[in-house]
């Protein structure tokens, strides 16, 4: 029997995938279609204090070997996630979920977090820096390891759970704002959010997001984000959670032995919504092939 | 929302662009006229949305149309080819709303989902009305099938090629021959009808979507009552709660 589980900041999951946030909105209204309690978390929808209704639409367009998006942070606000949405989703998913939090502000982040803190189906905070969809917001406080250190601090002493950070890949080098981050506090660091990219229509000839940009996600991401993960593993020694194109438990593994402890994939799940319990599924059949007992020894594996 | 692998039964090239698609698979979770599917298809990440036409016991029709390399693809399925669908999507019409004398109105390829409803209707002893319109003549379809389930049908082109000539809203039967009206068809359209009818009604909406089944907010809409998700509390809204 291999062993799947692992841990994150000291919080043992079952295993390590977890649904992005911004792919699995707050995960109850899935419960019908897929077993959540296979899932190691559930990285929750991003939330920001007042309620969002999100960039105009179109939303959505396709890119070779993933998808734009430009969903722009809708969500119903903090009051209602935590009175609604965080309830409904307990009731199908008893684990700790990761709270995924967004701000215009250093202030509201931090009042968003300490909010957050205190619901006990919150497990860990997820500081969103990294949102290419919103302006003044989220990826502006993420490429400044400067502005990532101030609000990773201000969220640090209004908060008691385990912190995450989640990095841009637009950062001119990620390594600097991941040591920014952990310098000022983050107990872990997730990376990558999307990639900023554009499609334009041919018969309108104007851009087809309303937005003009949106963010790349997708297996076009995966080698971008391994190679950052990789990188970051290097720089710093809080535990980092790989995201950007994972599709298969292969991804899983090569996402964990570049450096992740554990892994969160959104856009697979989003074509193939079976795919965020299947990868779970395929896990021990593809450790046994590579030899893994114990998935969690692989993590930084391929520095060694 | 079910995952179900169908069968291409048969592909029909049936107006410009257009093609009726019959395939065979667990229809089950399709339970209401106006819900649609998402196909998957190997050269695409993103799913393709379409609307079901009509749900028999084991078989699924849809109409599509061809706009881009996702349908074109489509198209190019031979029978026998396998297709993964997520079905059930969606809300759906609502036919008790309908009265007796129910309009439907649909706008070029968005006909399709309105035959499933037409059916619906007669099967509960209504008598709908249908008005479709088209560009010209060679993009109409589905006339026959409307007037074989025994509804009274229009047809209207913009330039006049097959039937009536003009807009479906300046072929509107007066106030008292329908109580409801319920359209599919090209945004324009439908809130040129919702300020042309006389009666509320039911309105599909159409979107670019992520993955159809509620999670990514990627099609939202704002509505008097707030945003909804055209995937998922949609597609069919009160035409009385869209802000046009």
């Amino acid at each position: 029997m291999v062993d799947l589980s692992v841990n994150l900041c000291g919080l043992p999951m079952d295993n390590p995938v977890i649904p992005a946030s911004g792919t699995f909105g707050f995960g109850h209204e899935l419960a019908s279609f897929l077993d959540l309690t296979r899932l190691g978390s559930i990285s929750c929808k991003g939330t920001t204090r007042e309620p969002r209704f999100g960039n105009p639409t179109p939303r959505i367009a396709e890119a070779p070997a993933g998808m734009l998006n430009a969903v722009g942070l809708q969500n119903p606000g903090i009051d209602v996630v935590l009175r609604e949405e965080l309830p409904a989703l307990a009731k199908v998913y008893p684990k700790p979920v990761i709270a995924n939090i967004c701000g215009f502000s250093i202030e509201e982040y931090t009042e968003v977090a300490a909010a957050f803190d205190k619901a006990p189906e919150v497990g860990w905070l997820e500081l969103n820096i990294s949102c290419p969809n919103v302006h003044g917001g989220g990826a502006s406080f993420g490429t400044d390891p400067g502005l990532a250190a101030e609000v990773t601090a201000s969220v640090r002493a209004a908060v008691k759970k385990p912190l995450l950070v989640k990095l841009t890949p637009t950062a001119g080098d990620i390594t600097a704002v991941a040591r920014a981050c952990e310098q000022a506090g983050a107990d872990g660091l997730s990376l990558i959010n999307t990639l900023p990219g554009m499609r334009i229509d041919l018969r309108s000839r104007r851009p087809v997001l309303a937005n003009l940009t949106g963010g790349l996600s997708g297996p076009a991401l995966f080698p971008i984000a391994l190679r950052m993960v990789y990188q970051v593993y290097e720089a710093v020694k809080i535990p980092i959670v790989g995201l950007g194109g994972i599709s298969t438990a292969e991804d899983v593994i090569e996402m964990m032995l570049a450096g992740a402890a554990a892994v969160q994939v959104g856009a697979a799940g989003l074509r193939d919504p079976k795919a965020w319990t299947r990868i779970i599924d395929d896990l021990p059949i593809v450790m046994e092939k590579y030899g893994i007992e114990k998935l969690s020894y692989i993590t930084g594996g391929a520095h060694q | 929302m079910k995952e179900a692998v169908f069968s291409v039964l048969s592909q029909t090239l049936i107006a410009r662009d257009t093609y009726r698609l019959t395939m065979a698979g667990d229809v089950s979770a399709i339970t209401s006229p106006g819900q649609f599917v998402q196909i998957r298809l190997d050269s695409f990440f993103l799913r393709r949305p379409i609307s079901v036409c009509l749900r028999d016991e084991d078989t699924l029709t849809l109409i599509y149309k061809v706009v881009g390399g996702g349908t074109k693809a489509l198209a190019e399925l031979p029978a026998g080819a396998k297709l993964d669908l997520l079905t059930g999507l969606g809300n759906g019409f609502d036919t008790s709303k309908s009265g007796q004398t129910p309009l439907l109105v649909g706008g070029g390829v968005g006909a399709a989902p309105l035959l499933w409803l037409c059916r619906t209707l007669v099967e509960e002893g209504k008598k709908p009305a249908v008005l479709l319109g088209f560009n010209t003549a060679e993009e109409v379809f589905l006339e026959e099938d409307f007037r074989a389930m025994g509804a009274d049908v229009t047809v209207v082109t913009m330039d006049g090629s097959r039937g009536k000539k003009g807009l479906v809203t300046e072929h509107l039967p007066s106030p008292e021959m329908y109580d409801f009206y319920y359209t599919c068809g090209p945004a324009p359209m439908m809130k040129a009808l919702h300020g042309a009818a006389a009666h509320p009604g039911q309105i599909s909406l159409e979107s670019r979507m992520g993955c159809g089944f509620g999670a990514c907010m990627g099609c939202t809409c704002q509505t008097k009552n707030g945003p909804v998700r055209i995937c998922h509390e949609g597609p069919v809204l009160e035409s009385e709660a869209i802000v046009w």
